[in-house]
């Protein structure tokens, strides 16, 4: 990846990140620090990585992606919009009880989304059986799932890991966002699921470490990822929680809460669009 | 009422005959092929078949991502944890999305025998009927087992479907005709109306014939699918006899006599008396023990039908 592109997908993060304020600002509710936090790692997903196409957003041999920490669905509904899977000034329809932006993905309603989910874990266990369903088809498509660092604290996130090893599915891919903080504080102190490297090794997994906010890491890790074709990968990906606005960044307070009025200038201006 | 044999053995054989029809069928289960009987289709297709070792709750997400990529997938583990375990993975992954899966729940109720109450099912119909278009399915004997396996392959749409353990009677010819949401008649009367799903048609019939020895005329009806409530029927049945008992191996709370109680309440006021489990957990013992001891049995459904005629 040349500067040139990778200049470019910064600015599309950086879009990213103004679409997930606008959104939650409008909701005056929602999840910015941990939509922030992976706004890079959609932006290369989405841009660079994802064979998807908006005109036809369910197309049989797309690869997918399942949102398994589906609280993020700010930064997902962002790039999506941003991809042209529906438009722009709909973000900020968030959580209205109109919208079909849902606070957690909704599948039926939401174009481009690929499972609904929010309830933690359980996106893991789908992203295993789309990936078993393409290996059944002798499919060449990938399935991608991200999840939450302190969502690896539910135990299906396991169940999932062991049969995604035990049926060799070379073309699953998890990501980790690795921010460190959870709602009640930092995932070390809440309940500690680290080390996850060694967590996924042991059980049988490809583990391939990045900083989620370099795209040339990124993109490191998910050719490694390409490269693997016996086991399931991993990315734990290193990522600052609430990532591009300077009062969120690493600050478990913006878990879960929107910007006032004064705020929201700020993380605007924080963003370049001010 | 001459062969004796378990829906759980029906649903396993239909697997394996509707899966070389539907190349799309897919099976998992959670270590219990055995005893599920998806061992069956294991056995034909080895390749469509994923045990998920004992981890339920995987398995019916592994189940949603094949729906969500053109298979029909059966997921198959006991009524308790399918339903019961698995109840948020079912609500959340398979329901609000409406995923085309089938959930294959065998050993419910106390019929289980003599694992005991911790095995012993007697809630999964309550659990289900709260998911918004989920459909449930509860056979009486095999040739209903068969055709409900059937009926939810040819369905898109989140089906629940509950196999016993114990060998029953096979009440139905090779001439019955299935269809989900339609109750069937079994048998005319104008005094009561038996209201059983399950193996507790078998029971409602033999009440039927206890009532009769005491000049009782009694209606005996099945419904197989206890969600969509084939509400027509049941309204008809209210205004032919007056008085309605709902028989079912579960929990009186919530099942079948619920769903009837909730119709008749609203549509035809009519007084609904309850033969099911009494609010209790299961016991170890022979399973045919087991239905007389928690008053599952004709005698009790017997009595229970003098009763609700005593209200009219």
């Amino acid at each position: 990846m040349d500067t040139k592109r990778i200049s470019e997908l910064q600015e599309i993060a950086r879009q990213i990140r103004v679409g997930i304020i606008d959104a939650v600002y409008s909701a005056a509710s929602g999840h910015p620090g941990g939509s922030l936090s992976i706004a890079d790692l959609l932006a290369y997903l989405y841009f660079e990585k994802l064979n998807v196409d908006p005109a036809d957003p369910c197309k049989a041999d797309r690869d997918r992606l399942v949102l398994s920490k589906g609280h993020c669905a700010p930064g997902l509904y962002a790039a999506l919009a941003l991809r042209g899977f529906f438009p722009v000034e709909d973000l900020k329809t968030l959580r209205k009880t109109t919208s079909y932006l849902q606070g957690h993905p909704d599948m039926k309603h939401t174009p481009g989304v690929d499972m609904s989910s929010g309830s933690l874990g359980q996106g893991t266990s789908v992203s295993v059986g789309m990936a078993l369903s393409a290996k059944l088809d002798g499919k060449t498509n990938k399935v991608y799932a991200i999840l939450g660092d302190g969502e690896t604290e539910e135990g299906q996130v396991w169940e999932a890991a062991m049969s995604a090893a035990h049926f060799g599915l070379s073309n699953l891919t998890w990501i980790v966002d690795l921010n460190g903080l959870q709602i009640d504080g930092k995932i070390a102190d809440v309940m500690n699921p680290m080390p996850h490297g060694e967590k996924f090794a042991a059980f049988g997994w490809n583990v391939v470490e990045a900083d989620a906010h370099d795209f040339a890491s990124l993109e490191a890790a998910f050719n490694a990822a390409d490269a693997c074709t016996d086991r399931p990968t991993v990315i734990i990906n290193h990522s600052v929680k609430g990532k591009g606005v300077s009062f969120m960044e690493n600050n478990v307070a913006w878990h879960g809460a929107a910007p006032n009025a004064e705020q929201y200038e700020i993380a605007m201006k924080d963003l370049g669009e001010r | 009422m001459a062969d004796k044999i378990a829906t759980r053995e029906a649903y396993g054989k239909a697997l394996a005959e509707f899966g070389a029809e539907y190349e799309n069928l897919v099976v998992l289960d959670a270590d219990l092929a055995a005893a599920t009987k998806t061992g069956v289709f294991k056995k034909a297709f080895p390749e469509r078949f994923f045990d998920c070792g004992i981890a339920e709750n995987n398995m019916i997400g592994v189940a949603v991502g094949l729906s969500l990529t053109g298979k029909i997938p059966f997921a198959s583990s006991f009524a308790m944890f399918a339903a019961g375990r698995s109840f948020e993975q079912v609500r959340n992954s398979i329901g609000y999305p409406h995923c085309n899966v089938k959930i294959g729940a065998t050993h419910a109720g106390v019929t289980v025998g003599e694992d005991g109450a911790t095995h012993q099912c007697c809630e999964d119909i309550a659990l289900m009927r709260t998911i918004p278009g989920m459909v449930i399915l509860n056979p009486a004997d095999a040739v209903e087992a068969r055709l409900a396996v059937k009926a939810a392959i040819e369905y898109n749409g989140p089906v629940y479907l509950r196999f016993g353990r114990m060998a029953v009677p096979v009440i139905y010819g090779d001439d019955y005709k299935f269809e989900i949401g339609r109750g069937v008649k079994l048998a005319e009367g104008t005094d009561v109306s038996l209201v059983a799903t399950g193996i507790e048609v078998e029971q409602a019939l033999l009440a039927r014939e206890l009532l009769a020895a005491e000049g009782i005329s009694a209606s005996v009806v099945n419904i197989h699918t206890i969600k969509p409530l084939d509400e027509e029927l049941i309204i008809s049945e209210a205004n032919t006899c007056g008085a309605i008992v709902t028989c079912e191996e579960h929990t009186v709370i919530g099942g079948l006599g619920s769903a009837v109680a909730e119709c008749l309440s609203e549509k035809r006021p009519t007084p609904v008396l309850k033969v099911g489990v009494n609010d209790v957990f299961g016991r170890s013992g022979p399973a045919k023990e087991l239905v007389s001891y928690f008053g599952l049995d004709a005698a009790a459904i017997a009595a229970k039908a003098k009763a609700a005629i005593a209200l009219k």
